[in-house]
């Protein structure tokens, strides 16, 4: 079985995000990354169903070139191969041309089953995955807390307001997982070791066949207008604890009726 | 010239320090009984290191170790130090303890000592410390005289770590006393049931480790237990501690690099007299200082490393990264404390506990002094 799994490579959690005034970007270059939690989760999830049906797993990722170190931990942690998008041509993508760039070199081979996350833990717009499945054709499945795949069908349990619906589909499919579906695994020392060896294909944009017009700053079609902080919260009504202090927030929480 | 880690070691860099941020660290203060691991935390972590594979990280593939660098090891050991949940010295969470001399054994001695031990049957101490011989083990008095198929060892040892847990001593001892260490000194396997061999007694130590005095009362050994010829035990035993200096310099950094992280944060959140401390430039100078002596004990300790790597001697910056890496990791606990005031002498915090402990490392396994003293020869033998 192909398996490929999109996973973003995201300033590392150790880093204080900053926003660029003029491009109303984030400040990526220069600053550490890492796979993101949730593009692990996405692994995990590719890496067991591998280990149980054969075949291969992918990494297709779209970033600068600054992000090899994260496309090595999901090669350490078992990844067979990985593929990298990287111009500058695609800098300032928005969602779409980033899964038009994305659906371009997934379509370049055969493949049975993606797996994305849910939303990236950056810009968690949560809309690439539904794009991507689009172009490429392949029915998207949504919020699986639990997947499994028999023959040609795949099975998810898809998670609702109330519980979960099950939720098949004909193979080749896109799924996206929750963070909580798996605790990803930490990479073996010999997987690390390994992960230098391994393949990591670069395509441009002109490999993928994409335009200028297509992608980057001049094909985007969303507009980032303005960014700002949240406004501040109020801080609320302080309480002094005069041995009543139990008693009063009981009765705040009655009062809005969470008890 | 390239400053950066290879690729492959900052993955593994990131590795450890996820493990530690996530297994190790929340359980900190209470994963320890004195200097012991619990053994439900031990059987724990233990689960999570072998399935990683950091596993006998130290020992060479062909004894079915990982075989990992040197730069790779002292990588390792920086990011465990940021946490206290693992005890210092002794018995760690990666595997038996190794100590590269073993390697010199010939087959038979493997199958006897080396084998048992990577099985983690058997469990060893190094003994060379005597009452009258630390800094200058040269002058060791603990002796041992060949008799037929037979050595009949006769002597004091003090301060050997994990004596009372171990099956077999690795012991350095006297064969030649007009030679001293150039030539006098063996290196002899003993079992610890040898009749000839009683732990006399445990010392109590500031960090909470219990070293222990051994006499050796007419005690034989086969002479099948010497490992290489007589009079080649202290080399093997030196170049078994140039590994060991480098761990030294490991540890200093990642107990450094964890203070400031704990300074930094503190600083900007305790206000005095109106202010945040951080805003205070004698705070400020505190964490600026520690930062930068951090940062040429970084480079000094990979560095060092990295000539090993090269298989090049590295004995010489293995002496400065002792001396320079150990003292600055206690200037920056002993300032860290200082930031914290009261809070930081607590047992509450992991401070204390690093104040204790590196402080013991100015005087064992290679005295401050005695570290600048073989420097000082370095540096005079070039100059004439
Ligand atoms: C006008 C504009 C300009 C922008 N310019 C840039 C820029 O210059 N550089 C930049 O990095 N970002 C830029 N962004 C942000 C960029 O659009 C998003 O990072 C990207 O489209 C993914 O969106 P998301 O993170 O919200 O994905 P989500 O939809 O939340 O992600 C869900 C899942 O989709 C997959 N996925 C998403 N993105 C990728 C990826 N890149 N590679 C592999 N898999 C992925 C993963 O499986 C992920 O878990 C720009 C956005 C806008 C609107
Ligand atoms: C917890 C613990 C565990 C230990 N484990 C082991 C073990 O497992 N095996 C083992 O063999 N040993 C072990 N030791 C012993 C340790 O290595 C010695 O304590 C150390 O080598 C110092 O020797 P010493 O205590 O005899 O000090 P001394 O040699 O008496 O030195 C006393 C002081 O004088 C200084 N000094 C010495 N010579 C000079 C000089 N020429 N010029 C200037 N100053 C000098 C020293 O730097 C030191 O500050 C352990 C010690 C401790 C505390």
């Amino acid at each position: 079985m192909d398996i490929v799994v999109c996973g973003k490579i995201i300033p590392a959690s150790t880093v204080t995000i900053e926003i660029d005034p003029a491009t109303k970007r984030m400040i990526r270059k220069g600053v550490a990354h890492e796979l993101d939690p949730a593009a692990a989760s996405a692994v995990e999830e590719g890496l067991r169903l591998m280990e149980k049906v054969g075949g291969t797993l992918t990494l297709v990722t779209m970033g600068f070139n600054e992000i090899t170190i994260g496309i090595r931990t999901a090669l350490a942690m078992g990844a067979t191969s990985a593929v990298h998008i990287f111009d500058d041509a695609l800098a300032g993508s928005d969602t779409l041309a980033t899964a038009k760039a994305l659906a371009a070199a997934i379509g370049k081979r055969p493949f049975d089953l993606i797996i994305c996350g849910t939303e990236s833990s950056d810009s968690y717009s949560g809309i690439v995955p539904g794009q991507v499945a689009r172009l490429l054709g392949v029915p998207p499945v949504t919020f699986a807390t639990e997947m499994a795949v028999e023959g040609n069908t795949l099975t998810v349990k898809r998670q609702s307001e109330s519980g979960y619906d099950v939720v098949e589909a004909d193979l080749p499919a896109l799924v996206t997982v929750t963070s909580g579906i798996n605790e990803p695994r930490y990479p073996q020392l010999k997987g690390i070791m390994a992960a230098k060896r391994k393949e990591i294909l670069q395509y441009s944009a002109a490999d993928l066949g994409l335009a200028a017009g297509d992608v980057g700053e001049a094909g985007a079609r969303e507009k980032v207008l303005e960014v700002g902080r949240p406004p501040r919260r109020d801080v609320g009504e302080v309480v002094e604890d005069d041995g009543e202090g139990g008693k009063r927030i009981a009765d705040f929480l009655a009062e809005a009726k969470v008890i | 010239m390239d400053f950066e880690l290879p690729e492959e070691l900052q993955l593994l860099q990131e590795t450890v320090r996820k493990f530690v941020d996530q297994e190790l660290i929340p359980v900190e203060m209470e994963c320890r009984d004195g200097v012991k691991l619990k053994p439900e935390y031990r059987e724990r972590f233990e689960a999570k290191t072998r399935e990683m594979g950091l596993w006998m990280l130290d020992v060479p593939e062909e004894f079915g170790g990982a075989g990992l660098s040197l730069l790779g090891q002292v990588i390792v050991w920086a990011e465990v130090a940021r946490s206290v949940a693992l005890p210092s010295r002794g018995h760690s969470i990666f595997g038996p303890e190794v100590r590269p001399v073993l390697y010199a054994m010939n087959e038979e001695q493997k199958e006897r000592y080396l084998y048992p031990l990577l099985r983690e049957e058997k469990r060893a101490c190094f003994a060379q410390t005597e009452p009258d011989a630390g800094s200058d083990p040269g002058s060791m008095r603990t002796r041992a005289v060949r008799d037929g198929d037979e050595y009949v060892i006769n002597g004091v040892k003090r301060f050997i770590s994990d004596a009372d847990e171990a099956d077999f001593a690795q012991v350095m001892v006297a064969t030649d006393l007009s030679k001293g260490s150039h030539g006098g000194i063996s290196c002899i396997l003993v079992d610890m049931d040898n009749p000839g061999v009683k732990i006399t007694a445990k010392y109590k130590t500031m960090m909470g480790y219990e070293p222990c005095e051994i006499v050796f009362d007419d005690c034989r050994v086969p002479a099948a237990n010497m490992i290489g010829a007589e009079g080649e035990g202290f080399k093997l035993g030196q170049k078994w501690l140039g590994i060991g200096r480098l761990k030294h310099g490991g540890r200093a950094i990642g107990v450094a690099r964890r203070a400031i992280e704990m300074g930094a944060r503190y600083a900007k959140q305790r206000v005095t007299f109106g202010k945040p401390l951080a805003e205070r430039q004698a705070i400020q100078f505190k964490l600026a200082d520690s930062y930068t002596e951090l940062h040429a004990a970084t480079l000094m300790v990979y560095h060092a490393a990295w000539k090993y790597d090269q298989g090049e001697d590295m004995r010489n910056e293995g002496y400065m990264v002792k001396v320079f890496a150990d003292e600055m990791s206690f200037r920056v606990v002993d300032r860290v404390l200082q930031i914290h005031g009261g809070v930081g002498l607590t047992t509450d915090l992991p401070i204390e506990y690093w104040f204790r402990d590196q402080r013991s490392r100015l005087i064992t396994e290679g005295a401050s002094e005695v570290m600048r003293m073989v420097i000082a020869r370095h540096v005079l033998r070039q100059f004439d």
